[in-house]
């Protein structure tokens, strides 16, 4: 009791020190917990999400970066596909076509203009205010709603898509009607708008005339140097049209719900000419692909974890045995005052005991966090 | 209190060798130590304390024969027997001043921390004028009131005999004057005996007896 004493006073005497090796102690402790627990549920979540979408059709390229980008929203782009692919789909009657338009961003949180059909899809439901009905509209995904602390009624501006866009194509307000419940997929850190919207956004359909556009303050202005980003308002939406073939519009992906296994069968048989410019790929299965690469590379990282744990554990141990030649003094001193022959272990244990316990503890509530959040955290780095 | 006899001690690997015949210090006196450096004054007490061994001959202190104690009896004996004053203080710095006066109980052998001790303490430190300092850390005190706490921590186990080594050496002269009537007067009052090491002859008059090193050296 007295050598756990003093070990705390000193501990709290060089209470910088102490806190620097509960931290790596802890660090070391729940790293390869942390990451356990992030690969998995990334691993689950990325295996449910695409077993739950049986087919997406986008350009030819990249499996993969389709693949994230239509069902993850993930960074990753592939060539924009047209209206048409969504139309042939359509007119084919074997599935139901989802058209996904996933080039936006607001406020770090990807802008998926879509059709209400989505929603039905992937069960998403409004746990605040209402559904988008008008153009212009937006829902947030539960974590950007909280996130950015906004709801129904306040407005988000689409980010530029490019610094130097000298269309006059400015970024256009979304007005937010409702708030999705949370499901703890990529849908939660993700805006949701009409299709069209996207469209607007990407300067395809447009106002004329009186147009309203406001700068950054809000301030409504006619002059076009200075405006900022354009609103949609009930006076000027009936001027808003498209411009061109409706079949050329550009959509990210199409996200392909087969009626039956036979019809998905017969409709992936259509897109295996290499020639076609379109692609239908199977998610589950680029998926399954990816996880098993992922765990390879996680053996990998283990093994660098170990080394980096045992170097860590070196520097601990050498910063402890100089803390203890700085205390030469004082336990020459406790010998002098009748000490027992084991002082010094029994302090030192004391101390590593105190420290391992306390680094555990930390180690523990992190694991711990990590776990409560460990969907958030999922969703979260799979929209990355 | 003391007794040695024929006593002779030499370090393991070094050349230098002590050589007393005999010396006797009686309960409750307060015996000064003066004698040239390197002459084995620090070795006496560390002698006297049971911190090393004779080689020959005999030292008795409070009774306890020290070369028929086994080492943790020694150690035993130095916690509840022996009360110890450095030069350098020697505080530990971590701890607060009144947990500096209750070291002896953390780390002593067959030493007990119990509610009585810690009153003990806080009656020392008020009687050394220190009560006000106790929850300073030793870096936060002058040297004057780090030896007054070193001195409650010397005689809270009540000790039997203090061993003091110039533990006056690195204070001004004033200063000197009164952690000496303090250490005589608390150590009176416990009926303590006193072995100080000092280089300051200014002192020597307070003391009952002073043992000149320089004369002890001189083989008999
Ligand atoms: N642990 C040791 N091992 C070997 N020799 C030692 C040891 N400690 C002290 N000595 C030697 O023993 C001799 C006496 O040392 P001691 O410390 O007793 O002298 P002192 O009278 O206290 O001197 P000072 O007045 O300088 O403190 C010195 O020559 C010293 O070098
Ligand atoms: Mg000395």
């Amino acid at each position: 009791m007295n050598a756990l004493f003093l070990a705390l006073a000193h501990l709290r005497w060089t209470w910088a020190r102490s806190l620097v090796l509960i931290i790596v102690g802890a660090l070391i402790l729940s790293v390869p917990m942390v990451t356990q627990v992030l690969l998995r549920g990334s691993e689950q979540a990325l295996t449910q999400r695409a077993e739950a979408t049986p087919l997406v059709l986008g350009a030819r390229g990249s499996q993969l970066d389709l693949v994230m980008g239509a069902v993850y929203f993930s960074e990753d782009r592939t060539l924009p596909i047209t209206r048409a692919a969504e139309d042939d789909v359509w007119d084919s009657g074997l599935a139901l076509p989802i058209p996904l338009h996933t080039a936006f961003q607001t406020n770090g949180a990807r802008i998926v203009g879509t059709s209400l059909d989505y929603f039905d899809f992937r069960g998403l439901t409004i746990a605040e205010g209402r559904q988008v009905a008008l153009l212009g509209e937006a829902v947030l995904g539960a974590q950007v709603a909280d996130r950015l602390g906004l709801g129904p009624g306040d407005t988000v501006v689409s980010a530029p898509e490019n610094l130097f866009d000298l269309d006059g194509v400015y970024p256009l307000e979304l007005q937010i009607t409702g708030v999705l419940a949370a499901t703890g997929t990529p849908d939660d850190e993700a805006v949701f708008t009409d299709v069209k919207t996207s469209w607007v956004i990407a300067g395809i359909g447009h106002g004329h005339e009186d147009v309203v556009t406001a700068d950054a303050e809000g301030n409504i202005t006619a002059n076009a140097a200075i405006t900022q980003f354009q609103r949609i308002t009930p006076d000027n939406i009936d001027s808003f049209h498209f411009h061109g073939s409706a079949s050329d519009y550009p959509l990210s992906a199409v996200l392909v719900v087969p009626y039956d296994t036979r019809s998905g069968t017969i409709l992936r048989g259509r897109y295996l000419d290499p020639e076609n410019p379109v692609q239908m790929t199977v998610p589950a299965e680029i998926v399954a692909g990816l996880v098993d690469r992922i765990f390879r590379i996680a053996t990998l990282l283990d093994t660098v974890t170990l080394v980096i744990g045992i170097a860590a554990l070196g520097a601990i141990a050498l910063s402890l045995f100089l803390a203890w030649s700085l205390r030469a003094s004082e336990i020459e001193t406790a010998k002098r005052l009748g000490a027992g022959r084991f002082v010094i272990v029994q302090l030192a244990v004391a101390e590593i005991a105190l420290l391992l316990t306390l680094s555990a503890g930390l180690a523990a509530a992190l694991v711990i966090a990590v776990t409560r959040n460990g969907d958030q955290l999922v969703a979260w780095i799979l929209a990355l | 209190m003391i007794a040695v006899r024929d006593l002779t001690f030499a370090y393991p690997h070094g050349g230098f060798a002590l050589n007393i015949p005999t010396l006797s210090v009686d309960k409750g006196e307060r015996v000064g130590v003066i004698g040239p450096s390197g002459t084995g004054k620090t070795t006496l007490l560390n002698l006297v304390a049971g911190l090393v061994q004779a080689n020959t001959g005999q030292v008795t202190v409070a009774g306890h024969d020290l070369s028929a104690l086994d080492e943790a009896s020694r150690r035993r004996f130095r916690a509840t027997r022996v009360g110890f004053i450095f030069q350098n203080f020697a505080l530990v710095d971590y701890l607060t001043a009144f947990e500096n006066t209750l070291y002896p109980y953390r780390v002593g052998l067959g030493l007990r921390l119990t509610p009585e001790v810690r009153d003990r303490a806080q009656a020392l430190a008020e009687a050394c004028g220190v009560a006000h300092r106790l929850k300073s850390h030793p870096g936060a005190l002058s040297g004057g009131e780090q030896q007054r706490v070193a001195i409650c921590r010397a005689l809270v186990t009540q000790p039997q005999l203090i061993l003091a080594d110039e533990a006056t050496g690195n204070l001004d002269p004033e200063t000197k004057e009164a952690i000496l009537d303090l250490l005589f007067a608390r150590a009176s009052e416990m009926g303590a005996t006193v072995l100080a090491v000092t280089h300051d002859h200014d002192l020597l008059p307070r003391f009952d007896r002073v043992i000149d090193f320089a004369n002890l050296r001189q083989p008999a």
